[in-house]
């Protein structure tokens, strides 16, 4: 289905933030993390919420090393998915509508993570951003960096590599 | 020994997000523990198949890498992770449980080191393995 050159811009919008708002919330350990995303454009900024039960010590209220080390994954898988699924969005090769009813295409998995801390992750709300550094047909590389209130002191930074679906996969 | 041991373990047991993901402390001793997770469909990361997401295994694996941590004879508290990679051998097989392993191999004045894996119950074929560094803290 082709679109016209210049479509009005709700349209453009609502296509957009329906297919975000379905890989987001087809996830269920995404939305048990309560983890958003805000979109301008095609860049992704994740954002996580802060709740006591993310909480992973007894005596000092910091976020659990596991939670930050799944919100990095969390926003790299996203990002990548985003970008990869982009195209066939924007082209009308996806189906918005199957996405929303859940239908997702499939989706790159993790082959290998690692996190560095920086700091103690404080509680309230965290974000971040990934940028994909290696986008292959088998496999690609993306790096992530998390902050609470100020951008320029990161709390966690991680790099990973996902394996990338068949290529038919894409067209859902 | 045997009091540390203790502490550590109401330690971990207390850890608000662990009591959330339903973890039990199975063993904990001389620098390595046990952990479990029951499979939970709140943790799925893939709707079609029921897998769990890997986030979710990586929290079971960094627990358990810090109660190693505490556990071993030569730590005097608390620990904070420095760093940890994960490498994800397969999925997780939908409604097992999770277990975790994690072995505080050497310590020193101020860093553990940790390498630990996740199981389901084809125990021959690990899930996930990691390896960390993490703080020794003192006082």
């Amino acid at each position: 289905m082709a679109k016209q050159l210049h479509e009005p811009v709700q349209v453009v919008k609502q296509r957009r933030d329906a297919a975000l708002k379905a890989l987001v919330e087809g996830v269920p350990y995404v939305r048990f993390l309560g983890i958003e995303f805000d979109r301008r454009g095609d860049e992704l900024t994740a954002v996580l919420r802060f709740d006591e039960k993310l909480i992973g010590n007894p005596l000092r209220q910091v976020l659990h090393g596991g939670v930050t080390a799944a919100f990095l994954e969390v926003a790299a898988i996203m990002t990548l998915s985003w970008s990869y699924l982009w195209p066939g969005i924007e082209n009308g090769e996806i189906d918005v509508e199957r996405m929303a009813a859940g239908e997702l295409p499939r989706l790159p998995r993790t082959i290998g993570f690692t996190i560095d801390y920086l700091r103690a992750g404080l509680p309230r709300d965290a974000y971040a951003r990934a940028v994909i550094s290696r986008s292959g047909r088998r496999y690609a590389s993306v790096r992530v960096e998390a902050w609470q209130d100020n951008r320029d002191r990161p709390f966690a930074q991680g790099s990973g590599h996902f394996l990338m679906p068949p290529e038919e996969a894409a067209k859902g | 020994m045997a009091d540390k041991v203790k502490i550590a373990r109401q330690f971990i047991e207390a850890i608000p997000h662990a009591r959330e993901l339903g973890m039990q402390l199975t063993e904990l001793a001389d620098g390595r523990a046990e952990i479990t997770m029951p499979y939970d469909a709140r943790l799925v990361g893939d709707p079609k198949t029921g897998v769990l997401h890997g986030g979710a295994i990586s929290t079971l694996m960094d627990t358990c890498c810090g109660a190693a941590v505490m556990s071993h004879p030569s730590a005097p508290g608390g620990t904070a992770t420095i760093d940890l990679r994960i490498d994800y051998m397969r999925a997780a097989t939908p409604g097992q449980k999770i277990t975790a392993r994690a072995h505080c191999y050497h310590i020193t004045h101020a860093f553990a080191f940790v390498r630990a894996e996740a199981l389901d119950e084809d125990s021959a074929h690990p899930v996930a393995v990691a390896t960390g560094s993490f703080t020794v803290e003192r006082g």
